[in-house]
Formats: C-alpha cells, structure tokens, sequence
C-alpha cells in the first residue's frame, strides 16, 4: 500500500479498495513502528488523522470527493496548523498551539487530505541536515548514521520511509531539494509567490516558498495542483494563473533545451555524483533534449549573499518572538530587557542564535551600505545571470547537493563548511526560480539528486521534465532497506 | 572581518539575546568565520547595479480598508504566557 502512487491511492479509495481509515491506519502504524529509527515526526495527530479519515470515507461514499480525499499526507512543522502544535523545530515554539491554519493546510485540506503530523525540522528552517532541532536530529533512512539534509529533513526521511505518500516542505535556500537529494525522493521549489506564505512561519521572506515532497513528479504534480496559487492574505503571493500540472506531465521532451552551467561543474562537487548526474543528463539526451554548456558567473557569489540577506530578513521575522504574546517566556523576570533577552536566549538554539546576530550586525547603522545592499545588489547580477541563460535553454540542470548524505555531527562545529551545501541550491531562491530535485543512480548505496532549474512559474515544465525521466528510469522507486 | 567579545556582547543586546558570557568567545569565531564568507563580495564591481529587492519586481498591492478578520482576541491571548483582562502583563515598565 505504501508504494502505491497519490493517482492510485485516490482510484483505490474512490472503488472501496480500502477506506481511508484503514489507509491512514496503515500509516499510523508505519509511524509509530519505524519513526523510532529516524525521528521524522515532531507531533504525531492520531485521532484527528483518524476523525479526518471517516470524515473523508462519508464524503467517499456520497460520490463527492475532492481530488485528494482522503489521502493522508504530512505537514512541516513550519505551517500553522489549528488545534495541533507548530513548534516550528524551536524550544521557542514547543507550546504553540496556532489559532488558525497556514493557506496551504486549509487549501489541502479543502482538496481533501487527511493530515497525519508535523515533521521534523531544523529550527526556524535554519540548517542543512536537520541537526539543529530542539527534538534532535533526523536520521537518513538510507543510512541512519547520516543526516537527512535540511531544513526539511524531517518531510524527505517520512517520504523515503513510506511513513507518508507526501508531505509539504518550504525552501529558503535549498531546505526542500536539498533533502529531498540526500533522501532519494522528487522535491520541487515553486516560483518566488506561487504557493502562499500565509500561517507559514518566516524566516527569510524575500526567498521563503512552500512546496511538496513526494516519491515522484506525478505524484507532486496532484498535490500542486492543490497547493498553488494566488492568496490575497498573503502580500507577496503572485497573481498569476495556475495551469494543470498533471496535464503537462507527458508532454513530449524532445528537442527540449538543457544548460548545464559549468560552475555547477567544478571544484568541491565529488567526481562520483559528477559522474551520476552526468549519466542522467545522457538519458536526457537519449529522451531527445539537446544539451548546452552555460555560464551562470555571478552564481559562486550565493552563499556570501545568501548570508547577508536571510539572515539579515530573519533577524527582522525573528524580533516578533520577545515572550510576551506567545512562545516560550523566561522564569521571573527582572525588567522587560530582561524578560526578551532571557526568553530569547532560552527560547532559541545556536544556529538561530549566530544567524540573528549576523542579521542585526548587518543591518546596524554605518554597515547597511556594505553588506545589505552591496548582497542585494548582486543579488540582481545573480537574477540577470539566469536571465540571460533562459533565453538560450528552457531548462537548466546540475547536481543538487556537492555530495552524498554526510554523517550526523560532521558539520555542526563549522557552519560555514555546513552553508556550502546549499552552493548549487541559493541562487535559484536569490532569483526567485523554481527548482526540483530529483533521485538519479545512486553512489555507494545513498541518492543523489539531479537539480532542475526553470524559468519563473514554469512548474509544469520542471514536473514534465522530471516526470519523463521518471517514466524511462526507476531510480526514484528505490526504497531503503527496512522501509520498503 | 574580526570581531571580538565585546562585539558580540553590542550586537546580542541589539538584538536582545541574553547570551551565555561563556559562549561569546565562540560565537565571535563563528561571526568572523561567516563575514569572512561575506567579504567574498567585496570582489564585484556593484557600481550602477540596481539592488534587487524583490525577485518578481512586484509592487505592493492595496486591499480597501475595510476590516476583513473577526476579533479573535480570545484564541490569540489564550497562547500568551500571561495576560489579565484582556491585556497582555509585563515586567513593570515605569516605576
């Protein structure tokens, strides 16, 4: 059952196969046997997963389902969810119950899915291996000395484990393709505005977008589907229609354009993933596309903008946490500089500590003109870059991590060493691009993924592309041992 | 770019985080390890470069002022870690 695509699982529920109790029960069980080995689940929502799933099996019977009635699917622990805790990865948050849903729960929910818990992930959407969560580190099904990468770490290790068909994610620099590559699943980044912010806690909004993680492009594409569009509650979010994405996943690929830029190339990337991801652009060309070399030159520059401008953005999301309204709030304080200083410093971990500090130091009077806007500046040099690249090809791939899944507490006493494995992954948020990832062959037993970049809301093209590679390969089936 | 404790201790209390003195000496080789990531774009020449604030260019809709949530102060203050009638209690604030 846990193998089964989201377009069968909905086919089978609409027959009475089995109901979506007994599927969600099924889930459930998954959870509660094997998440002991991984940690992927903050809150695990039992009984309000099983009231959903008898709502869903009414509604089943009456012959009005929604698209995705009745299938069970994860949230980040990121997005506001009414009733059910959002901890957001964060001691600061491990009270929090959110007195409304985030747009994309209620529009999933409104599709019909039945929502299972709240994933692991690093705190505040801060990290790349999903070790800086108050509720521990995830653990790589593939290998559970390893990290799941982050920050969504918690949504790829439950999708790779079957522990859930789908799940949601948000990448700010890479936290949803990133993960998605070290666990072996498909994970697409939306367009900058595609899929709304709102009840989706920030960190950097400027670059924060939602999307989902799954087993396959198809299965990614319904859920999409549901997911996307405009949100009038959300300042940010684009006013621009929403195509079908399941329709354009067959579409024809030949003579499709791919740019491989040859910064993505270079030094750092380990020559066994080149050698993998430079097998699944051959398939690519044996599928009819024609391959280009490009050059995206300002793209090295990501990381040092990348860490200027979230963190700067973060500094400023973050101030709203002071113990006063909600969160965690200190024992007895003194004063009020008291009580926001100790809850703050209670409340938040190191990562999110250091990233604060970097935020306010750039932001502060006389060093504005130096960090903020000299970053955003290049920022736009790093947008023209694509630009100019998009008028030659009409898609752009590359790895989408330097390497394989690295063991847990390897790089978290260096955190620069840990922000260059977003090297390939900032830029497209810079830009406000959509990307996916997707799994490609393997190197020693753990996935790889190939990085799709497209231009801006050109999803249907990226799942299509994906989607194709997916229907000639069998790659993104593998399942770990001991999930399957 | 350096920086030493006494600028973590400014930076922590401009962003009111009362961090642990015995953790400063720490974050400030963290900071200066970050920055001097940062410095790498000292190299570019930004002259004439319009800042990007925006990936989409959007500008800023306008929505008609007329309020569109219910009051909802109930559900928000039942989160707060203290409140009394209605009202959020801090620290005494003038003596």
């Amino acid at each position: 059952m846990q193998n089964k695509s989201i377009a069968q699982l909905a086919a089978d529920l609409r027959l009475r196969t089995y109901s979506s109790v007994e599927l969600t029960r099924h889930y459930l069980d998954r959870i509660e046997r094997l998440d002991p080995r991984l940690n992927s689940f903050i809150t695990v929502a039992s009984e309000s997963a099983l009231a959903a799933a008898e709502r869903a099996d009414r509604v089943l019977k009456s012959g009005d389902a929604g698209p995705l009635t009745g299938i069970p699917i994860a949230h980040k622990d990121i997005f506001c969810t009414q009733g059910l805790r959002t901890s957001c990865g964060s001691r600061m948050l491990d009270n929090f119950i959110a007195p409304y849903d985030a747009t994309v729960v209620e529009k999933l929910a409104a599709a019909g899915a039945v929502v299972l818990g709240k994933t692991n992930m690093d705190e505040f959407a801060m990290g790349s291996s999903n070790e800086t969560s108050f509720y521990g580190p995830v653990h790589n099904p593939w290998d559970q000395t390893r990290v799941p990468g982050g920050s969504s770490g918690g949504s790829a290790a439950a999708v790779a484990a079957r522990l859930c068909p789908v799940a949601t994610g948000t990448d700010t620099g890479g936290s949803i393709r990133q993960p998605a590559a070290l666990c072996g699943i498909t994970g697409i980044k939306p367009t900058y505005g595609r899929c709304s912010r709102w009840g989706m806690i920030a960190f950097a909004s400027s670059l924060d977008q939602a999307g989902v993680m799954a087993r396959s492009a198809a299965d990614a594409a319904f859920i999409l589907d549901e997911m996307a569009g405009f949100d009038p509650r959300d300042s940010t979010s684009a006013d621009v229609p929403v195509p079908d994405y399941v329709d354009a996943l067959d579409d024809d690929i030949k003579g499709l354009r791919i740019g491989l830029p040859k910064e993505y190339f270079g030094a750092g990337l380990d020559g066994r993933v080149a050698a993998v991801i430079q097998d699944a652009i051959k398939e690519y060309e044996r599928l009819g596309a024609e391959i280009h070399e490009i050059s995206l030159p300002n793209s090295p520059l990501s990381v040092p903008v990348y860490y200027v401008v979230a963190p700067a953005e973060c500094s400023s999301n973050l101030a709203r946490f002071d113990g006063v309204r909600y969160g965690h709030r200190c024992e007895n304080p003194r004063d009020l500089e008291d009580l926001y200083k100790r809850s703050r410093a209670e409340g938040f971990g190191a990562e999110v500590q250091r990233r604060i500090m970097i935020g306010t130091y750039v932001l502060s009077a006389g060093y504005y003109d130096a960090y903020y806007l000299k970053a955003q500046k290049i920022r736009h040099l790093i947008a023209e870059d694509f630009k100019r690249a998009f008028d030659k090809v009409d898609v752009i791939m590359g790895p989408t991590s330097p390497t394989t899944a690295f063991p847990i507490g390897d790089k978290m006493d260096d955190p620069v060493a840990m922000y260059l494995n977003d090297i390939y992954t900032i830029a497209t948020n810079l830009a406000g691009l959509p990307g996916m990832s997707i799994p490609v062959e393997p190197v020693d037993g753990l996935p790889v993924g190939l990085q799709i970049i497209g231009n801006y809301f050109e999803e249907a093209r990226l799942l299509n592309v994906a989607h194709r590679f997916q229907h000639a390969t069998h790659w993104h089936q593998a399942a770990p041992a001991g999930f399957e | 770019m350096s920086l030493d404790s006494s600028d973590i201790e400014k930076i922590a209390h401009l962003a009111r985080l009362g961090i642990d003195p015995e953790r400063t000496a720490r974050y400030a080789a963290d900071l200066s390890n970050i920055l001097d990531l940062v410095a790498r774009m000292d190299a570019v020449d930004t002259a004439g470069v319009d800042p990007m604030a925006h990936p989409l260019h959007m500008v800023q809709r306008l929505r008609p002022d007329q309020p569109s949530e219910p009051d909802q102060r109930e559900p928000f203050q039942s989160i707060a870690p203290l409140t009394e009638g209605g009202l959020y209690l801090v620290p005494k604030v003038i003596e």
